[in-house]
Formats: C-alpha cells, structure tokens, sequence
C-alpha cells in the first residue's frame, strides 16, 4: 500500500476500483486539520481526469498495472495480435479495445500496450509513425504553396489528408494524436 | 526560486505599513522566544527541534498570552515560526507571522482589524484596493450555512464522527478512511467548501465547531460553535481568530486531549505549558488572531507561490 507520501506524478493508483496515474499533486493543508495532497489523477481506462483531495495517513492501493513494448503483428476476425518484444509471446487484443488508434497502426510498428490486472486494456502508439500512400488522385506537381488538399490512404486504411502534390508510393510523416499530415519525407 | 527585487521591495514596504497601523492603533510590539520548551499542542502541528528538549516555536501565542495576562492590552508581534513538513504553494516550513491580541475586545473587532490592515497593506504596494477586491466590507458567514449552501450538509457541531461521515457520504463525499470528527469535516471542507470561497471575495468565516475549538471559548448562547474565525482571501487561507478561553481547567484537558491524540497518532508529545495555564486565570477577556504575512503579500502582489514572496523561498523546504 501507498500513503500520500509516496505520490509522485506517474504513480499509479486505484480509486475506485479504476487505475488511475497521476498528473499532478499540491499539498495542502486547511485550518487546523490533517495535511491532504490534492491530486490530480487520470484515468487509465477511459482517460478522464479526476481530482481528489487524499488525507496523509489514508491508505492508497497500488493499480496493477504495467506498459511493455509491444510489436503489432496481424489482425484477425475480432482481434488484433500482438508480441512481446522481449519475450516474443503473443497475445491478441480485442479491436473494441484498440478502438480509433488503429487508424494510425501499421502492421510491424512497436506500441506501448498497457496490462491491468494482466489484461491488455490500451496500447499508446509512437507520437509520428511515417507511411507510404496506397492510395490518392494524381498529384499536381508545382502546387507546393496553396494549402489545398486532398484526402489519401495509407496502409491501415485510415485516410490522412494530404497536400495536392503528394503522389501514391511517396513517404510522409503523421501525427498520431491528431491525425494530420506534417511533411513528405521521401519521394515515390 | 528566488524572489525579485521589486517583490522585495513590496514586501518591505507592506511590512513598515502593518508596523505603522499598529502603532497607530496603540499596539505595543513584542518580541518573545522562538525556542520554547512547549511549542503548541495542536494536533496536525509537528514542531521543529532544537536542541536538546526545546523547539522552535509554531506560533507565538502561549507567550503571547502571557504577556495579555501579565496587564498587556494591546500587543502584536512579526514573528518566524516554523512547522516540520509543511511545503506547498501555500506553505514553507519556516515562514512570518503576524500575531495580535486585543484585551477586553470582541472578536468582530479583528475582522476589523484585518479589514483595515489590508487595505493598508495593499496601498503601501500601490496596489488599488478595489481592484483586488478589498475595498467593501468582507463578506461574513458561518461554517454552518457555508456547509448547508456548498454542500448541502446540515452541520449541528455536536453530531459525532459516525453521524457527520454519514452525512458527508450522503452529499457524496469521498471520505476515504476518516474516522476522526476532524479528518471527516476537513475532506468536505476541502472537496466542498474551499473550491467555493477561494472564488468568492475575501470572506470572514465565523462559529466553528466545538469539536475544532483549539483554544477558542464556546460561543454563549450556543455551546456547539465557538467563537473563532478564519478570514479567506484570494484562495488564500489568512487569519484564524479566536475569542480566547481563559478557562484554565478547559484549557488543561484540552491539552491532555490533544496530547493523547498525538500519542495515538506517533507524533511527538510536547510538555503542557504549565506557565500558559497558571496565567490564564489573570487573562481579560481577550480576543486574539494570528495572520500569514507571506500570503498576505501573496495576496497583494498576486502570487501563486509562497516562495515567491520569500528571498529564499525555494531553501526553505520544511
């Protein structure tokens, strides 16, 4: 067990019965009562972000939780799988569980994958991953400046929109947070 | 973190302008000892030792007290004080207190006083009073209706720590562990309360619980509440106020209350202040209030940090 004296941004703890990490922590101490650490925590499951005032001397119960370095390999009917990078076991996760982060998760890619309670229940991925067009409308070349686009498909499926002049086959680099195309890195 | 030179500035000039409204007032500065043999009792306070059976004191107010007892009136006193473990936005382990007492004065008279002094204290910074929202008459509310208005809790004072953890856990109050009457008030106070008036103005908040009376007397009329206030101000906690007990045999058990609370707690026990209790019965009727300077400058200056009002507020680390 924790007590309040143990929080750290980064600590991991159950509030109830969720895992929660924490973002970020204030000591505070009113009147003439007991010192409390008001503490700003993320869920890790659902990602909402929840503050709680914590006593000192209240007992915090560490979450169970781990991230490894995963490599994505395949995806089946309902799942997608992935392998331990150092241990080279496998284990697939549900799709409803990755969820819209497929969008930006080419087979291969290393993910962060996130176990609660030994269960796999998130992966996080790189901030930019860099992709090959499959798919677009013919580029117009010399149309560098205007800031048109058009819409263009990468490996995953996911469509990324791209300025006019990118073309199938070339490399580009994206923002997995947002989405959003940054810079052609390599010619097709 | 170290302080500015125009924060230092600010800072001097608001400390000769609280010295000058007390001589104005008729106060006569005192200056008691920071090493004492009994630092205060309270419960949630762990004093700073030095050497061999003496402390640094958490506040000035046993001497204090004596001095109002030995036929002092009117005194005030800027001291350090210290309090192992304490560091926050808020808190430093060694900080400036300004201490006053006020003999055969109601408590409403320090509100008052703290009224005054802030405005002061906010002219001497050349800061506008009215834009820091000093210049009408502080709001004053009761603990009780601010916890039936933020929280929704009927707080009677004399409820024990079962009945008010229910009454916490039905407004939907986290209570966590909290099984002592004080651990439960302060997590609503905190969840509820606080949030509120560190967006309100500055507030005065007067007739705290019996069972947080420190030393405090019990309010005649209601012997649930006693007369103590606390004065918020910018999300800052600033004063705490009490009308003094001069009840010398309450005062005692008090003491050896809190020192068994202590006990039970692992914190150190402090010798009761047999001084303190022998002059009590010679005290007036007196009301006393002890006020953060730092946060009043905070408060002045708009600082978020305490450290930042400190010339060296980021060594002194509890």
């Amino acid at each position: 067990m924790y007590d309040t004296s143990d929080i750290r941004k980064g600590l991991k703890i159950m509030i109830d019965g969720a895992p929660y990490t924490v973002v970020e922590f204030q000591f505070v101490k009113p009147g003439k009562g007991a010192a409390f650490t008001r503490t700003k925590m993320k869920n890790l499951l659902t990602g909402a972000v929840l503050e709680r005032n914590l006593r000192s001397g209240d007992k915090l119960e560490p979450a169970d939780v781990e991230t490894k370095t995963m490599q994505y390999l395949y995806a089946d009917a309902d799942s997608f799988i992935f392998m331990d990078t150092s241990t080279y076991d496998q284990v697939g996760i549900p799709k409803t569980t990755i969820g819209d982060s497929a969008d930006y998760m080419p087979e291969n890619i290393n993910v962060e994958v996130l176990f609660f309670n030994a269960r796999a229940v998130g992966v996080s991925l790189p901030n930019f991953i860099e992709q090959a067009i499959v798919e677009t409308d013919p580029g117009f070349r010399g149309d560098t400046a205007t800031g048109a686009t058009k819409p263009a498909k990468i490996s995953t499926g996911a469509t990324i929109n791209v300025p006019l002049f990118i073309n199938v086959g070339d490399v580009i680099k994206i923002d997995t947070r947002t989405g959003q195309y940054l810079e052609r890195l390599a010619r097709a | 973190m170290v302080a500015a030179r125009e924060t230092l500035e600010a800072r001097a000039r608001i400390l000769r302008a609280v010295r000058a409204w007390f001589e104005s007032e008729g106060f006569l500065e005192v200056d008691t000892p920071a090493r004492v043999r009994s630092p205060g009792q309270e419960v949630h306070l762990d004093a700073v030792p030095a050497g061999e059976a003496g402390w640094l004191i958490t506040s000035p107010e046993y001497h204090m007290k004596r001095l109002v007892a030995a036929g002092l009136p009117r005194i005030v006193q800027i001291a350090k004080c210290w309090r192992a473990n304490e560091v926050g936005p808020h808190h430093r382990g060694e900080f400036t207190m300004v201490e006053w007492y006020r003999a055969n004065a109601p408590l409403e008279a320090l509100a008052d006083d703290c009224e005054a002094l802030l405005r002061a204290a906010a002219a001497a910074a050349g800061r506008d009073p009215t834009a820091l929202g000093l210049a009408a008459p502080f709001a004053r509310a009761t603990v009780r209706e601010l916890w039936a208005r933020h929280a929704g809790i009927e707080l009677d004072g004399d409820e024990d720590a079962t009945a008010l953890r229910a009454k916490a856990a039905a407004a939907g109050v986290a209570v966590g562990g909290a099984t002592a009457w004080d651990d439960i008030f302060y997590q609503v106070f905190l969840d509820r309360i606080e949030p509120r008036l560190a967006a309100a103005g500055p507030t005065f908040v007067f007739d705290w619980p019996a069972p947080l009376a420190a030393l405090a007397r019990a309010k005649s009329g209601d012997p649930r509440v006693v007369e103590r206030f606390e004065l918020y101000a910018g999300g800052l906690e600033l004063a705490n106020a009490f009308g003094e007990l001069t009840d010398a045999v309450e005062q005692r058990r008090r003491f050896t209350e809190e020192a068994a609370l202590r006990a039970a707690r692992g914190r150190a026990v402090y010798p009761i202040d047999e001084a303190l209790l022998s002059a009590l019965p010679r005290m007036p009727p007196t009301a006393g209030i002890a006020l953060g300077f730092d946060r009043l400058v905070m408060l002045v200056l708009g600082a978020r940090d305490i450290g930042e009002v400190m010339a060296f507020g980021d060594e002194n680390v509890g």
